[in-house]
């Protein structure tokens, strides 16, 4: 396989699920914020921008961005380099330019995704916003079902890599913001506001029933972090994601012979994550955890990068 | 032009219908046009979704456009395609019998049958290649030859394309497009498969691998890159071909030979199917600001180790200053008359060609010599005041640099158009590939139709739309390719059925 190629398809897979999280953590906020009444929506949107677009200066002058801005510039903003605009014509960017790598359903479903977020400019209403959220989540769906109808070789396997180095990322960031923001000095952990936060959180990760499954007390903060970061059940958790990596690196690499220091971070990751409990990680400091987490997966993103030739 | 007598590939010139051709136009006539427009929104939205696309140069906002489908077929009779096959073969084998020659011993010059100046000082001729003998001695294997007709057997080369000629993966889609929506059709007439096409394409990839490697030799397809308007087709064919789609960053030379980046390490390239013009391919020997091409690409090629389909320096072939020579160049080295004709053409950089040009602007099509797509040229009847004075301008200015072609009365075919059903003028692209050991030319090809009433231009940079071309066989040779046509339905999937999404598609 082209070296080209290869990075195509891994940022196919990292844009593509970029856009589905995207499109769920602004669902989730859409929810969140029409429970405005109480407090919960006052902070929904300027939380949601600080996951999905960290370190980006949105508002010019500093002033605040009304809700309808948020959405806006998380959806359909081209200068958010990850708005899902953005991120679905860069998905489609890199899939039109290796679609000899990808089934022709595969492609389908992006170039769908394409044109239906084009035809979008302005989002007037919750009721647009949803039904453009629902598309792109049908979309990403749609991709991922053609991807499991691919011939299993490295070209998916490079599309599935982008897609849960992503996914630990995006997981990881929402739950660091979250943690960080909404548990202010004081509020009492347990309170309304908790409450409605932490359904929120797991809405974005498609998980509030999936909780309700594996945990029968009810909702706890430090519940919702071990279910994210350790559970390997949850496809978005962190410790699912690093399985994941571990596996298609292991497989790319008796495809092709190639194996390497990604292979060592990411298991030297997953085997950190094996051993560790809930409680430990609190009594470290979560905030100081996740950050570590977010800087050892650059690295290890540099790592594929390079034994894989992208450059 | 109206008022012309203009041959209709169905009704022929009085409005009868022709006899071979009775059963389309019952077909036509059973068929509410409501049904046509609606199989015809059908094929545009699943390409819009495939994404079978072009760019046209110079627009921003209408980056990637599909060009216009239409749904009723362009029919050749078996007898029509078997003398126009005779006419193919023998002026591809002449396109490169003379290229062989002016890279080589340049006997047709000697013998003056071309002058001499015409081809050493033309920009189209490759002098930093004039010396190599490309692998199996195959200039052009893939040409693209654009036919024009007049009449029940009147057919004209309007242009030869022996450079990188595209559009032949609309000769694929447009069919499976029209099996899906048009099934009917296929059982009234024994058309002929089209999608040997890329077997035979590999094939002729293949024959003129280098020796090293001509049990298994590693062929690509170098594109100049995504934003390229012939993208789509790059990635078609390269999908279809089973090979790598490479860009030049791919692509690097080492001690002559081409090796291609991997993830797995470099892979030793044998053949490149190439996209990209001469003028970019090497930036060490062409064009030094190209970003497109590979440094060393034709040393490699000199030495032997790599052969590039097209070979360089075919465009001296298909310029248009040339093209007026094409009967004597044909008569040169096949023995014979060129069995299809050239347009009559008026050359302008000798002296009365240029005076009666300029006298009969109104009446004559005027074109860049090394103009291509329907960009830099002047229909004269068709034309207002000033652009016909803008031509008179810059022909007197650089004469050299055009020739001038009667308006010619070009077939039409009924189209499906907003008012119903309508004559549309049409031309004709087939597809001619020369092997080491002989020609294919698959039955089928590229109709270009000019949508505008009573327009002359069919290119799709300037609006033009296709239309399938079914090339009948015999009955009883079909059933023997019956078999080829199986592995069709791969090539679209159930799309069309799928209504289009998101809105304002």
């Amino acid at each position: 396989m082209l070296s080209r190629t290869a990075a195509s398809l891994y940022w196919l897979g990292r844009y593509v699920e970029r856009a589905e999280f995207t499109a769920q953590l602004v669902e989730a906020t859409l929810r969140l914020d029409q429970l405005a009444a109480r407090p919960a929506g006052s902070d929904a949107w300027s939380s949601a921008l600080a996951v999905a677009a960290a370190g980006v200066d949105v508002g010019a002058e500093g002033e605040a961005l009304s809700p309808a801005e948020v959405a806006q510039y998380l959806l359909l903003s081209t200068a958010n380099p990850s708005s899902i605009r953005s991120c679905i014509d860069a998905a489609r960017h890199n899939a039109r330019a290796v679609r000899t790598a990808l089934s022709r359903e595969a492609w389908i479903s992006i170039n769908r995704a394409w044109i239906s977020v084009r035809s979008r400019q302005h989002l007037p209403d919750s009721e647009i916003i949803l039904t453009l959220v629902e598309e792109v989540k049908a979309d990403a769906r749609g991709f991922e079902g053609a991807l499991n109808r691919m011939l299993h070789n490295e070209a998916r396997a490079l599309i599935a890599l982008g897609t849960a180095v992503e996914r630990a990322n995006g997981t990881a960031r929402l739950l660091d913001v979250k943690y960080h923001l909404l548990l202010p000095e004081g509020e009492p952990v347990g309170g309304a506001v908790d409450r409605d936060q932490w359904t929120g959180i797991l809405r974005t990760v498609s998980a509030v029933t999936a909780y309700r499954w594996l945990y029968r007390q009810g909702l706890k903060p430090w519940l919702v972090a071990e279910f994210l970061i350790l559970r390997d059940e949850l496809p978005r958790s962190l410790m699912a994601s690093m399985e994941r990596i571990v596996t298609l690196l292991n497989r790319i690499g008796q495809r092709t012979g190639m194996q390497g220091e990604a292979d060592r971070l990411a298991r030297r990751q997953r085997q950190s994550m094996r051993g560790a409990s809930i409680d430990a990680l609190f009594q470290g400091g979560l905030h100081e955890y996740l950050g570590r987490f977010i800087d050892d997966m650059s690295d290890l993103d540099r790592a594929i990068s390079q034994q894989f030739r992208f450059t | 032009m109206q008022d012309r007598e203009v041959f209709d590939e169905v009704f022929g010139v009085g409005g009868d219908p022709r006899r071979e051709l009775r059963a389309l136009v019952d077909w036509i006539d059973r068929t509410p046009v409501a049904d046509l427009k609606r199989r015809h929104d059908a094929a545009e939205a699943a390409f819009r979704q495939i994404g079978i696309t072009f760019a046209v140069y110079g627009e921003e906002e209408a980056a990637e456009r599909i060009i216009p489908f239409d749904v009723l077929p362009r029919v050749f009779s078996a007898g029509e395609w078997a003398s126009l096959t005779r006419g193919l073969e023998q002026r591809v084998e002449a396109i490169n019998a003379f290229l062989l020659d002016i890279y080589g011993e340049r006997r047709i010059l000697r013998d003056g049958v071309v002058p001499a100046d015409l081809i050493l000082r033309n920009p189209q001729f490759a002098a930093p290649i004039a010396d190599i003998r490309p692998p199996k001695g195959i200039f052009a294997h893939i040409c693209g030859i654009d036919l024009v007709r007049t009449g029940p057997s009147d057919f004209f080369v309007l242009e030869d394309n022996a450079r990188t000629p595209s559009g032949v993966s609309y000769m694929i889609e447009n069919r499976e497009a029209m099996l899906r929506l048009c099934p009917e059709l296929f059982t009234l007439f024994p058309v002929q498969p089209v999608d040997g096409y890329p077997d035979a394409l590999l094939s002729t990839l293949r024959s003129v691998a280098p020796d090293r490697a001509a049990n298994e030799p590693v062929c690509v397809l170098l594109t100049p890159g995504p934003f390229n308007s012939a993208f789509y087709e790059h990635s078609f064919l390269a999908d279809n071909l089973g090979i790598e789609l490479v860009e030049a960053a791919d692509l690097e030379v080492r001690d002559d030979v081409v090796w291609m980046r991997t993830i797995s390490g470099p892979v030793r390239v044998d053949v490149i199917y190439r996209r990209i013009d001469d003028d970019f391919l090497d930036p060490l020997v062409f064009r030094p600001d190209s970003m497109l091409g590979v440094p060393g690409l034709i040393a490699a090629y000199r030495a032997g180790n790599v052969a590039l389909v097209n070979a360089p320096g075919t465009g001296i072939a298909d310029d248009k200053a040339i093209y007026s020579y094409m009967p004597e160049i044909v008569r040169y080295y096949s023995g014979g008359e060129a069995l299809l004709p050239n347009v009559q053409t008026f050359r302008c950089r000798e002296p009365e060609a240029l005076s009666y040009t300029l006298d009969h602007l109104e009446e004559l099509v005027v074109k860049l010599v090394d103009g291509s797509g329907g960009y830099g040229m002047l229909v004269g009847p068709t034309s207002s005041r000033d652009e016909i004075e803008r031509f008179r301008a810059a022909l007197k200015a650089e004469p050299h640099r055009y020739i001038a072609q009667p308006t010619l009365a070009l077939s039409t075919c009924p189209t499906l158009v907003e008012q119903g059903l309508a004559p549309r003028h049409v031309d004709f692209r087939p597809f001619v590939l020369k092997r080491a050991d002989g020609i294919t030319i698959t039955p089928g090809g590229l109709t270009r139709v000019a949508l505008r009433e009573g327009s002359l231009v069919v290119n799709s940079s300037q609006g033009g739309g296709t239309k399938d071309s079914f090339v009948l066989g015999d009955r009883s040779t079909m059933q023997s390719q019956s078999l080829e046509g199986m592995h069709q339905s791969q090539i679209l999937p159930d799309l069309f059925t799928d209504p289009p999404l998101g809105g304002s598609v």
